[in-house]
């Protein structure tokens, strides 16, 4: 590990083949207590609804199931390939896997006392992907599914909760959504 | 629990739904006593807001007694008998901290498809569609309140019901709108729309210090009100209403002009064939009025619903006279406190602008005597847990 520079994670998807979403919030709370609770591997399904379980293995190894199609599920390894404490964690998917993915999660301080910018990079390679297990795993839109998540990781930092109607009351005219 | 269900475009029912569960730590559940109708739900009724789905319980102002508390509630008991903002803010995100309630950054659970159409989401709301977070509301017999630490209000005096029960959105809201027109000494102040919330801008507007309101409508009963409060009335649907505002504040216009009317203003059929059309989302016909006639460098201040484009606003008038706009969701939360002790201090009686009560099981029937202003009607109140009998004075 490089401790001057923060690189770019190695691809484990091929320049010019992924999809690539990158958004960016800003979080009221110090960065040491967002970069801990994302470094903590297990916590990352209670922000990325489509995971199961996220299980080190090693200090950069880690074994990740996800939600697949009817009650199935999806599994991989990953590997942290660059690391900056309370500045940059990025990963990629280890070699063959059945999925292609490499992604980092960026902190840097906001102005003005505004907490800490969080700026997450997700690239998948669909050709490397079943389109059903895609889907399910990044949603039909997987920029929209990297910001819910997002949103969810800024909601339980600020507030120890993530919004939801979930499970609530309505009439009976009301479908449960597809989960 | 029974419930007012939004089942399509002028289709409403009582049904028969399940209670509400704490969701969240920090929820409550509240056993509603009174909850009304808002003039912005009759946007949900006349199928101009996207977003709602069949079966979608609607209400946002609503109030009651606490029933069950989250693990993580501190602030309320159960017992409590609270009146619930209609704005749902998590208390801690910079918007909540800087007294910017409506602009919660956490609340949304549908944030990411409320920011492809805002760029960025604002707070959820109680039964006001799934963009705005597909909250249940509260023309219901309960209620689920989350971040309840940081929204309902305690109400400790015996106050009744209808006195405070319009904390909830409409007395906080016309009273915002008056506090954004920035009153200053001798300033006269403009509301168009003389429904509940441009009865309380009214009322707000003189409680801050205004030397003069002008109050602009058609609708008798509403003018009446006005009056009452002290209004110089003009009548919308009159020739000449520019002449008239600009003799009434000797030429110079209106210091600050408050629209109260927001997306169905009548008087233009451009604007509803367009809206009819799908061709504009809301008919901004007072909002034009309020720029062209606000004087030089005054403020045009919008409480009024508007919900997507607007056409042909008189962008180069509210340039090249300097106007300050200022609009939103209001920040019910920053108001609580001080409209409560203006109530139990005896400064304003917030229940004169209640016309109806009726049964909640009757309330399919009262939206459409509030759409179409029968019976001289302002504001419905509805009755949770009383049955359907019919009634003495005033009931639908």
């Amino acid at each position: 590990m490089d401790a001057t520079t923060l690189e770019e994670p190695q691809p484990a998807v091929q320049s010019g083949h992924g999809i690539k979403a990158v958004r960016a919030c800003t979080i009221n709370q110090p960065v040491e207590a967002l970069y801990n609770f994302w470094r903590t591997l297990e916590n990352l399904p209670l922000v990325m609804k489509n995971l199961v379980s996220v299980t080190p293995i090693s200090s950069t190894r880690s074994h990740w199931v996800a939600r697949g199609a009817r009650g199935k599920t999806i599994e991989w390894d990953a590997l942290i390939i660059n690391e900056h404490p309370n500045e940059l964690i990025a990963w990629k998917t280890a070699e063959n896997s059945d999925v292609a993915h490499a992604g980092s999660v960026r902190f840097r301080p906001a102005p003005g006392g505004r907490g800490t910018e969080v700026v997450v990079t997700f690239e998948y390679d669909p050709m490397h992907f079943d389109l059903k297990i895609f889907s399910r795993l990044f949603g039909k839109k997987p920029a929209d599914t990297l910001g819910a998540d997002l949103y969810r990781f800024k909601a339980l930092m600020e507030t120890g909760e993530a919004p939801t109607n979930e499970g609530q009351s309505a009439g009976a005219g009301q479908k449960e959504e597809a989960a | 629990m029974k419930a007012l269900c939004w089942l399509g475009k002028h289709n409403l029912g009582v049904e028969n739904v399940p209670d509400p569960k704490i969701l969240n730590p920090g929820d409550v559940i509240v056993k509603i006593t009174t909850t009304a109708i808002c003039g912005s739900d009759l946007h949900l009724y006349a199928g101009y807001i996207p977003s709602l789905k069949a079966g979608d319980i609607l209400g946002h102002e609503f109030m009651g007694i606490v029933e069950e508390v989250g693990p993580e509630v501190k602030r309320l008991k159960v017992g409590d008998r609270v009146v619930v903002p209609f704005t749902i803010s998590c208390g801690r995100c910079h918007f909540c901290q800087h007294d910017l309630w409506s602009l919660c950054d956490n609340s949304n659970p549908n944030a990411v498809e409320l920011e492809k159409i805002t760029g960025y989401s604002t707070a959820g709301l109680f039964g006001y569609s799934h963009l705005y977070g597909g909250y249940a509301g509260g023309q219901a017999q309960y209620a689920r309140v989350p971040y309840a630490d940081f929204g309902p209000i305690r109400i400790e005096s015996d106050l009744d019901d209808e006195k405070v029960l319009f904390l909830s959105d409409i007395f906080p809201t016309g009273y915002m709108a008056a506090e954004n027109c920035n009153i200053q000494s001798g300033d006269v102040v403009a509301v168009w729309g003389c429904g509940p919330v441009g009865q309380f801008a009214i009322r707000s507007a003189l409680l801050l210090g205004a030397e003069k309101v002008i109050a602009i409508d058609d609708v008798p009963e509403r003018v009446e009100m006005a009056e009452q409060a002290g209004a110089q009335v003009i009548w919308a649907n009159s020739e000449d209403v520019s002449d008239q505002i600009k003799q009434a504040t000797g030429g110079r216009g209106p210091d600050a002009c408050i629209d109260a009317v927001g997306m169905e203003a009548h008087g233009s059929t451009y604007d509803a064939i367009k809206q009819s059309l799908k061709l504009e989302t809301d008919r901004p016909y007072a909002l034009r009025q309020a720029i062209n006639l606000c004087r030089k460098g005054g403020t045009v201040s919008i409480p009024g619903v508007y919900a997507g484009f607007l056409d042909k606003m008189p962008f180069g008038a509210a340039v090249a006279k300097g106007l300050t706009f200022k609009m939103g969701q209001t920040h019910v939360q920053r108001y609580l406190r001080p409209l409560l002790d203006l109530v139990e201090k005896g400064a304003i009686d917030p229940s004169f602008v209640i016309t109806h009560r009726a049964p909640l099981t009757d309330a399919p029937k009262a939206y459409e005597i509030f759409a179409k202003k029968e019976d001289k009607c302002i504001k419905v109140v509805l009755k949770p847990w009383e049955d359907g009998a019919p009634g003495a004075n005033g009931e639908v």
